[in-house]
């Protein structure tokens, strides 16, 4: 077979395609443009309890998100659950005093961390721990002190 | 009775020795490839046969299937309230599972029968034996530039059908129904891993790729040198990669999403 | 060896002893031949008698079950796939078909053995592509594509294919059959001539009696997997043995009987089945 110019040409133009739609899954498709676990700073929290919270769940500040949870573990001495949070270096003026809630998206949506900035003039850094927490509400205690709190009432 | 058993012997028997050739086959086979590293000119020709003519098909099922997904996933979405989330399912369902798997037949039916034949009708022209009396290896210089090819082919095909599927989705999601521009985006963003979806599709795809091209050369190199032969080695292709595929898929799906 | 020593003879290629059978069908049993240098020897014989799998137990892509064969004293069938390799690109074998090359033109697919064992500048290769072609008569058809050539033309480039690395010896696969009268005459005079004017050994395998006689120096008769004669064409001619002559001159009865074995042509007729 004679490899003509537009051959080649038209060769390139198909890796150039599907070099370009690989980079499009991971740019546009995946999380790859957001956060890197490289470039950041962990700061973690203790809740009571962290509900359905994964690892890779949101960690935002007013509804944006600015990083992710890295690592969820039991402590063995309080009961109580450690979550560990890569935050991105950008977002480097939290104050120290922020508080950390975990919500859930939608009535039946994924759990995330929203981070409630404070009133410090001292910035989180890396290794901090944040005090105020707020555990994650979970459906069947709701229902049953509704119910507890209906019995009592009447 | 011992007719049948003797059959059964006699199958097992040519199995394992079809088993054994395919193998020592791949072996050369890979050998030849590192060669080609050095010939490119060989492999863009493969390229062009193998790859931009198999482009087509892939970009128009990409479209319809990425438009069925979003059509169906937003009726089901939909009794949930959770149509936001559109977006990630398309994906998922793309990158994870469609994207290769689709392509890969798409692939052994388009690009995988046509080497067959094209291989199988060499040898029965006896171009395949005339290459050797000049001495000229035909594993090397025929078979391992399609080889490499289809293994550089599968990959990128697979990555564009997706991401073709996943605009399709767009169209018909966002476009038609009515579903958030900025939802379908950012879930979709913040559900699919880069590691553990589109990393793992892309290497669902090299391995589909692999085996395609495993197949179809082997079918066609080993091809009974007439006209029947080579249609069924090329029927032989198509029905054994699509197997192949679809097994392998399970195997690997379980390996990388099924926590076994 | 040591014959070929007593008749001095200068033997490029010697088959000893050799048998070769598919599954249970007896193809060669225990079969000689010396084939000498510089000449154009034919081997001749039926239909079916395995001429083209003896070409290829020649080019060692078969392996006899018992024998040899030695191509200017190296076994063929011991030779390592490299050696075999290097000893391949010093024969020519030009199959019936003519195995061109179907997706390039005539041109490359002379040019395909240089290209692959050689690093010659391009211009280079041009000239001694051209060389090839003007040898056989096909210089104005260079870029024409193997499908649009008639079966001499095909044969011819073939046989421009294989002298293209100056080989010591061609192998020609029937090389007249299917042939219409005038190419079959270029065919026979580019043989011999190639042969004189190159140097090279060339073997013929055919069926043709007439073509054959005209330009072999020496003839082997094959059938039934042995040799049943061989010798100058004139001998051959002038041969005692009913079968050799039966083949030369082509009667349809004789050795070789018309019939099929089947029994009694009366009995068969009235016998009720």
């Amino acid at each position: 077979m004679q490899i003509t110019r537009t051959m080649e040409i038209v060769v390139g133009l198909f890796v150039a395609i599907g070099i370009a739609a690989i980079f499009f899954m991971a740019m546009q498709v995946s999380n790859l443009a957001g956060f890197n676990d490289k470039e950041g700073y962990k700061i973690t929290a203790r809740f009571e309890n962290s509900g359905g919270l994964k690892v890779k769940s949101a960690v935002t500040v007013a509804g944006v998100r600015v990083g992710r949870v890295s690592s969820i573990q039991f402590d063995k001495e309080t009961y109580e659950s450690v979550v560990e949070m890569m935050i991105a270096s950008e977002f480097n003026t939290l104050p120290t005093d922020s508080s950390a809630s975990i919500y859930t998206a939608g009535l039946l949506g994924e759990q995330y961390i929203g981070l409630e900035p404070g009133g410090d003039e001292d910035f989180l850094n890396n290794g901090d721990e944040i005090q105020l927490t707020q555990s994650a509400l979970v459906l069947e205690e709701l229902i049953g002190q509704f119910l507890f709190s209906k019995a009592e009432g009447e | 009775m011992v007719e049948k058993l003797q059959q059964l012997g006699q199958r097992t028997l040519e199995l394992f020795e079809k088993l054994g050739r395919s193998s020592l086959f791949l072996l050369q086979t890979l050998m030849g490839t590192l060669e080609m590293l050095l010939r490119p000119r060989l492999v863009i020709a493969q390229l062009h046969s193998v790859g931009v003519r198999t482009f087509l098909i892939i970009i128009v099922s990409g479209l319809f299937i990425g438009m069925v997904l979003g059509l169906q996933g937003f009726t089901t979405l939909s009794d949930f309230g959770a149509e936001e989330s559109l977006g990630v399912m398309v994906a998922a369902s793309l990158v994870r599972e469609l994207g290769p798997v689709v392509t890969a037949l798409l692939f052994a039916g388009r690009a995988g029968s046509a080497l067959t034949a094209e291989i199988g009708l060499m040898k029965t022209t006896e171009q395949l034996s005339g290459m050797e009396m000049m001495a000229v290896d035909p594993i090397r210089r025929i078979i391992a530039p399609r080889f490499l090819a289809g293994f550089i082919s599968m990959p990128l095909l697979a990555a564009i059908f997706s991401v073709v599927g996943v605009i399709g989705g767009h169209m018909v999601g966002v476009g038609l129904l009515g579903v958030d521009d900025g939802a379908y985006w950012s879930q979709m963003q913040a559900k699919i891993d880069f590691n553990e979806d589109i990393l793992n599709g892309i290497i669902k795809s090299v391995v589909f790729g692999f085996i395609v091209m495993w197949v179809a050369l082997f079918e066609g190199y080993d091809a009974i040198p007439t006209s029947e032969g080579v249609s069924r080695a090329t029927t032989n292709t198509v029905v054994i990669s699509s197997l192949a595929i679809l097994s392998m898929d399970f195997i690997l799906t379980a390996l990388m999403f099924g926590d076994i | 060896m040591v014959e070929a020593v007593v008749n001095a003879k200068d033997v490029l290629v010697s088959v000893k002893d050799l048998s070769f059978s598919r599954g249970s069908k007896m193809i060669f049993d225990g079969i000689s031949m010396e084939i000498e240098r510089g000449k154009v020897t034919a081997i001749m014989g039926p239909s079916g008698t395995g001429k083209t799998t003896l070409l290829k137990l020649i080019g060692g892509q078969l392996h006899p079950q018992k024998g040899a064969i030695t191509i200017d004293g190296q076994t063929v069938h011991e030779l390592s796939h490299r050696n075999l390799y290097r000893l391949r690109k010093q024969l020519g074998l030009l199959f019936q078909s003519g195995a061109l090359l179907t997706d390039m033109t005539v041109f490359e697919n002379v040019a395909f053995p240089i290209r692959e064992h050689t690093k010659l500048p391009e211009s280079m290769i041009r000239s001694l592509v051209l060389m090839k072609l003007q040898a056989v008569g096909l210089r104005g058809a260079r870029d024409l594509m193997p499908n649009e050539l008639s079966g001499g033309m095909a044969r011819r480039v073939a046989l421009a294919r294989a002298i293209a690395l100056d080989p010591m010896m061609i192998m020609y696969d029937e090389p007249f059959t299917g042939q219409d009268p005038i190419s079959m005459g270029v065919l026979v005079q580019l043989i011999r001539l190639l042969n004189d004017a190159l140097g090279l050994t060339s073997i013929i395998v055919s069926h043709d009696v007439q073509e054959a006689c005209a330009i072999a120096d020496y003839i082997y008769l094959v059938s039934g997997g042995k040799v049943v004669g061989h010798g100058t064409p004139d001998e051959l001619r002038h041969s005692d043995s009913e079968w050799i002559q039966q083949f030369m001159n082509g009667f349809a009865d004789g050795p070789v009987p018309f019939h099929y074995a089947a029994r009694d042509y009366a009995e068969d007729l009235v016998a009720v089945d």
